[in-house]
């Protein structure tokens, strides 16, 4: 019987918030794409939370951005509602967060994909990977068709043997009842890839005409817009933005489900993956964290053309009476009807220790993975990988070395370095706390951070590149200026400072030094500067960051530099750890099996210790004078 | 790294009662089987584990002394590889052929300090106790060896990883709560840091302080008199000398024409730093010259200024005063059995406050002076027997460093900096702190110990 052919040069498998990202990526990088979903409908959907963002994906969408990624321009085109977090706190951990309209959000994503250039979207199912010698083939579906290509990017998502399960129900299929993929875990294995299992879950969604809003604190959004996407204006995007609302769970909630635990699929080993220990389901909260008498619960709009309202806070795999019961005994929600049961989700997975930093499959050239295949867990994490994915694939047909950021570059480079080399035991979630150069990699530095290394990819324009060098350029004539402008202690000057509740001038200052005062900052200082150039905000705040930080910035980029010397000791690919004597047993293991590509790395493992590392600075030492 | 076969003496070079010769390495078994032949028939490669045998040594035919050969095999050594010990009597030209036997069968000369390399390379030891058998190893009197005992048993690790534990803690709670906002609140947080860190930072500096007594303790305090010709140098050095407290040794010191002389007083080390010269010709600034003394003079740690106060305050007087600015002086106000007519007054104001008026011909004034040093290196409060002290560079400047950022962390609280800020200095004091322990490897760290290692004495 004759089947199908046709030659891509890549092959995307899915088209979630990872495979998107990549099938554009590779698409607009020159390459003929074709990018596989299980369903036309289900293109870049958002099957839990209803927001993009939050603390560190905020960096991560805005990384993804500076690259020419596409997450951060639908957000800012589809949003309901945005807010910057933690503006309380330091400019590091400062995180953009938008409410999105789901639908909307997939619509816009799904156009996108449909007109852009080189890309084809096709619905249909891989089921095996076409695999010789170690080098990928292309991939076969369903139907028996095969799409021969020359790089393979795995973006399957939750939808491997995916399963759902709340209280004794449990049903095969992908989120939101979409349809499993449950053959290609067997051909992933039969290539010598091997799986995991890993959950996560998802509350209920509500009607919103049956929710009593007057017992909930209505949550608004920030007056000024930031957003997402570096080529937007506040004044492009901005909207009448639609609200969330607080409330909190109370002891009979606590009492409900404590009541009932035992009825939790989790508690009675009914579901075998492991869930993410920082998104847990309200039963682990409780269960975690006793002594707290509530917790917060967000109500949160789907969007704009639906009835449908988010639980935020209160995912679960209870069974659904017992689901009503606690819903119901939350202020606010105690008529509630619920529209979609909360549940849990299963999946197969791989540990991504299996893969490069380049995101390459370390058997299998040609194959790349991204996203919640390679246990991660959300939509942003998601798509950064997608983009490096495609990126890499990209770079890999044009003969080009591999885009690696590193942990000192972006969140992104965190992330993937994490994953492929850390054995993360739950699916992994991006936090600012595992970015060890936090002040360095803020959401308002992206852009110069990462915008070179978009243009040099070829995901940036011209346009876009040279904005960037003449911020730069602002950026750094405009810090000289302040830190060699003296500033005398004139009536004028004394008066401001009075005002804005600063000391007021004993001798002449420099700008700089009024700057770096808490209470003080460039923005407020600007009546008694009349030689100040009139500047975007962002530069401002590039000016005001740099200036007033100067002393952290400094001793950051000081542990940057040691940092990157142990990156620098780049390991032999051909290394033979059992060659090297004095490593421990488990040392060796974890290094024949991870085969660090820098001392850096290497060093990151769990289970290599410092002294495992002296032995094999020293070996490194050895064989460099062998030579 | 495949590990060849060490060996050493592991005992003092001297004719003492026994002399042990220590091999380490995988072929350890073999070369004992070689040399040794045990009283009672067994071989000697398959006795048990920490087991002591009787017999003689051998190279070839020729039988060299008896001896007892103690087996432990690895990996439950010190260095964890198979480790030989033969105990023969002491003797240096014994000891020295029974080493040349061993390294005939296939051994090779230990460098100085490899057996604790291997000890850490292997795992064995974290770096403190590392460093500290080296200490133990150069160390060159009694205050110096009981320290280095102490950091042996991990003492220092224990307190300083229990410091780290405590700011990683803090750490780990500013990182959860910018996460995790809604169960981990930093309200109020900082009040109880500035406190915890104070306490860490007062640790630390008393550490600190006690580096500083530390490297005078294993080297002993340097110390240079000078004085004009004729003001009583070697009479006050005489003196020193000839208490009944023990002369310690006499080394040859590292330039041709000095000598050190190590004396204790009341326990306290002093390395008295003498010229060749000076003693022939007592002219101190005109013999080896202003250089020379200036070169002195930076080294030291205590200057014993010996002034003539029968006689008036001469050029040369004023010129000494130039030089020995800035250091700790004690002013020695000698001839005490004459007239004087040097105003104590006048030395005062030029910035010597530490006076003593002796008569070293008479013998007279020196408990004061003994009281003086000791109230000077040690505050005349600390006590040593019982303290653990830093006695090694790389370490006072890990604490130092690590004090340096915990006082940055002071100040941004003082600034009200935002809580994330204060990770940065925070995580830069832990990793300072785990050079001390081992438990933070940077590549300049492993460079500079072994080059501590290789150099050896």
């Amino acid at each position: 019987m004759k089947k199908l052919e046709e030659k891509y040069d890549i092959v995307v498998v899915g088209a979630g918030h990872a495979g998107c990202e990549a099938a554009l990526a590779s698409a607009r990088m020159g390459f003929q794409t074709i990018c596989f979903t299980v369903s036309m409908d289900s293109i870049a959907l958002m099957p839990c939370n209803p927001n993009i963002g939050g603390s560190s994906k905020g960096h991560l969408v805005r990384e993804i951005d500076a690259l020419g990624g596409e997450m951060g321009k639908n957000i800012d085109k589809t949003y309901l509602q945005s807010k910057m977090l933690n503006k309380s706190k330091g400019p590091a951990v400062h995180s953009l967060r938008a409410q999105a309209d789901k639908k909307m959000y997939s619509i816009s994503m799904t156009q996108i994909m449909g007109n852009t250039p080189n890309l084809t979207v096709r619905q249909g199912e891989v089921t095996d990977l076409l695999v010789e010698d170690g080098k990928i083939q292309g991939v076969k579906t369903y139907s028996g068709a095969v799409y021969y290509a020359k790089a393979v990017i795995l973006t399957t998502g939750t939808y491997l043997k995916a399963r759902c399960i709340y209280g004794n129900v449990s049903n095969y299929t992908g989120p939101n009842g979409l349809q499993a993929a449950n053959y290609l875990t067997d051909s992933l294995k039969s290539h010598g890839i091997s799986m995991r299992r890993f959950k996560t879950g998802t509350p209920a969604r509500i009607d919103k005409n049956t929710i009593d809003f007057s017992k909930m604190s209505e949550q608004f959004g920030d007056e000024k817009i930031v957003p997402f996407s570096f080529t937007n204006r506040e004044e492009d995007i901005k909207r009448d933005q639609i609200s969330c609302w607080l409330t909190y769970t109370t002891e009979e909630t606590h009492k409900i489900i404590h009541d009932n635990i035992h009825r939790s699929p989790l508690f009675s080993g009914a579901i075998e993956g492991t869930g993410p220990r920082y998104c847990p389901s309200i039963e682990d909260k409780i269960v975690k964290f006793p002594d707290k008498d509530r917790h917060q619960v967000f109500i949160e709009p789907e969007g704009e053309y639906t009835n449908e309202m988010y639980v935020g806070g209160m995912s679960s795999s209870l069974p659904e009476d017992v689901q009503y019961a606690m819903y119901h005994s939350v202020p606010g929600l105690e008529n509630v009807k619920i529209v979609r049961n909360a549940y849990a989700i299963e999946y197969d997975c791989i540990d991504a220790t299996q893969l490069k930093p380049s995101l390459e499959f370390k058997e299998i050239e040609g194959l790349f993975s991204g996203g919640q295949f390679n246990g991660s867990s959300g939509y942003e994490e998601a798509a950064a990988q997608g983009l490096m994915a495609g990126i890499n694939a990209s770079r890999k047909l044009q003969g080009k070395e591999a885009i690696v950021l590193d942990r000192s570059q972006a969140y992104i480079g965190v992330l993937i370095d994490d994953l492929v080399t850390k054995e993360t035991s739950e699916p992994y979630r991006m936090m600012t706390s595992r970015a060890e150069y936090r002040l360095l990699l803020r959401q308002d530095n992206a852009d110069l951070r990462l915008t070179k290394i978009g243009y040099e990819a070829g995901l940036i324009d011209k346009e876009r590149y040279e904005n960037l060098l003449l911020k730069e350029k602002q950026i750094e004539e405009e810090i000289k200026r302040v830190e060699e402008l003296i500033v005398g202690a004139s009536k004028n000057v004394q008066n401001l400072l009075e005002s804005l509740g600063s000391s007021t001038l004993k001798s002449a200052a420099t700008m700089a030094e009024l700057i770096r005062r808490p209470e003080l900052n460039y923005m407020v200082l600007a009546p008694i500067d009349d030689e100040r150039p009139k500047l975007d905000i962002q530069v401002q705040e590039q000016v005001n960051i740099n200036i007033k930080y100067e002393g952290y910035i400094k001793r950051q980029l000081s542990q940057v530099k040691q940092f990157k010397k142990m990156e620098k000791r780049r390991i032999p690919e051909n290394i033979d750890y059992e060659d090297v004597g004095s490593l421990r047993i488990e040392a060796k293991q974890k290094l024949s099996k991870i085969r660090p590509s820098s001392i850096g790395q290497a060093s990151r493992i769990s289970g290599v210790s410092p002294a495992d590392i002296s032995v094999l600075l020293i070996y490194l030492e050895q064989m460099h004078h062998r030579r | 790294m495949k590990s060849d076969t060490i060996a050493a003496i592991a005992t003092p070079m001297t004719n003492s009662g026994i002399g042990i010769i220590r091999i380490s390495g995988n072929q350890s078994l073999d070369i004992i089987e070689k040399i040794f032949k045990p009283k009672r028939k067994k071989n000697i490669k398959e006795v048990a584990t920490y087991t002591a045998h009787y017999g003689h040594v051998y190279d070839h035919d020729k039988m060299l002394d008896e001896c007892v050969v103690l087996v432990m095999k690895g990996p439950h050594s010190y260095t964890t590889e198979d480790i030989v010990e033969i105990n023969c009597h002491g003797g240096i030209i014994v000891m020295k052929k029974v080493l040349e036997a061993v390294i005939k069968a296939g051994a090779r000369p230990a460098e100085p300090g490899e057996f604790t390399k291997r000890a850490f390379l292997n795992g064995r030891i974290d770096l403190s106790k590392a460093e500290a058998v080296m200490d133990l190893i150069h160390s060159r009197n009694e205050f110096a060896l009981d320290s280095s005992l102490k950091q042996l048993d991990g003492a220092l690790g224990e307190i300083i990883k229990n410091l780290r534990k405590q700011i990683i803690h803090s750490v780990a709670f500013i990182e959860s709560a910018l996460d995790d906002p809604e169960h981990y609140s930093v309200d109020g947080f900082s009040d109880g840091l500035e406190i915890q860190i104070k306490d860490i930072t007062k640790e630390l500096k008393y550490f600190l302080d006690s580096a500083d007594n530390g490297r005078i303790l294993k080297e002993g305090i340097q110390t240079v008199i000078v004085g004009k010709p004729n003001a009583g140098k070697s009479s006050v050095l005489n003196v020193l000398l000839g208490e009944e407290r023990a002369i310690v040794t006499d080394i040859a010191g590292t330039t041709r024409d000095t000598l050190e002389e190590s004396i204790q007083i009341n326990g306290i080390p002093l390395n008295i730093i003498d010229t060749a010269g000076i003693r022939k010709t007592e002219d101190f600034v005109e013999k080896i010259g202003v250089d020379k003394a200036k070169e002195l003079l930076v080294k030291a740690d205590l200057v014993l200024y010996v002034v003539d106060t029968s006689i008036p305050l001469t050029e040369e007087d004023e010129e000494i005063i130039q030089l020995i600015q800035g250091k700790q002086v004690i002013a020695l106000l000698n001839k005490a059995d004459l007239e004087s007519v040097v105003k104590e007054d006048y030395l005062k104001e030029k910035g010597l406050e530490h006076i003593v008026i002796i008569s070293a011909k008479e013998n007279q004034g020196m408990e004061e002076l003994y009281e003086k040093i000791n109230q000077l290196f040690f505050h005349g409060k600390v006590s040593f027997n019982d303290e653990i002290y830093i006695t090694n560079i790389r370490h006072k400047n890990a604490v130092s460093n690590a004090l340096d950022s915990l006082n940055l962390v002071l100040k941004s609280i003082e600034n009200q900096m935002p809580e994330d800020f204060f990770s940065i200095d925070l995580m830069d004091a832990y990793e300072q702190l785990g050079y001390i322990t081992g438990e933070s490897v940077g590549e300049d760290l492993v460079n500079e110990i072994f080059a501590e290692f290789c150099m050896g004495k």
